[in-house]
């Protein structure tokens, strides 16, 4: 299935691209891509933290993703 | 909700604003944080922030900080600027301001805010020092 992911801070300097299309195995969950996105971009594994947002809002790792879903890459945030 | 405002822009804030939309005669506490561009981290010396922001999440956590804060605490008001792009040394990067009764709730709520802030709302800062660039708190 396709997934649109987004990317901000580091996330973004990463990947290289603020947007990307990618496609995921039906069924992934959270938790699954985020392992391939750090098999793919090793440096993610480096970061302190490593969160999704799904519709806005944190997602935990066992939440499962659905077709055409916009995945949001939160590294560590660092407002203030 | 008229207890709450929230701001997120590139336009510069000032604590005066942030202090006028929390005024009211309920409250004789106002507690006000602002946070400014500082020049050295590390002994490093900074040019300037940036700060970039997934907005429509990051508007959505601060409201919900400062949800938090009316029920928490019992405060009347409160209103969180925040801001996007280039921040230069002294600038605010940030204002968050809280109206309760007494004061030490209104210490105490505005702490929490700030704190919470900057745990949960998917903004980002970069430091630019004259050579080069850090994503701040993004490694351990």
């Amino acid at each position: 299935m396709k997934l649109k992911l987004k990317a901000f801070g580091i996330a973004k300097d990463i990947i290289g691209h603020r947007e990307l299309n990618i496609v995921v195995p039906t069924g992934s969950k959270i938790s699954d891509l985020k392992k391939s996105l750090i098999d793919s971009y090793p440096a993610f594994a480096d970061l302190a933290s490593l969160s999704f947002a799904v519709e806005e809002e944190y997602q935990e790792d066992d939440f499962s993703l659905t077709e055409n879903n916009e995945v949001v890459i939160i590294p560590p945030v660092a407002g203030g | 909700m008229q207890n709450i405002d929230i701001q997120l822009s590139e336009a510069p804030i000032t604590s005066i604003a942030a202090e006028a939309h929390v005024t009211n005669e309920e409250c004789g506490g106002i507690v006000t944080f602002v946070g400014t561009a500082r020049k050295f981290t590390k002994g490093k010396e900074v040019v300037r922030l940036e700060f970039e922001a997934y907005e429509p999440m990051a508007i959505k956590e601060m409201n919900k900080i400062a949800h938090q804060i009316l029920e928490k605490f019992p405060a009347k008001k409160v209103a969180i600027h925040h801001r996007t792009g280039v921040v230069n040394l002294k600038d605010i990067a940030v204002v968050i301001s809280v109206s309760c009764p007494h004061r030490a709730a209104a210490f105490e709520a505005c702490q929490y805010a700030i704190d919470t802030l900057k745990q949960t709302v998917p903004i980002w800062k970069k430091e630019i020092f004259e050579d080069g660039e850090i994503w701040v708190a993004a490694h351990p």
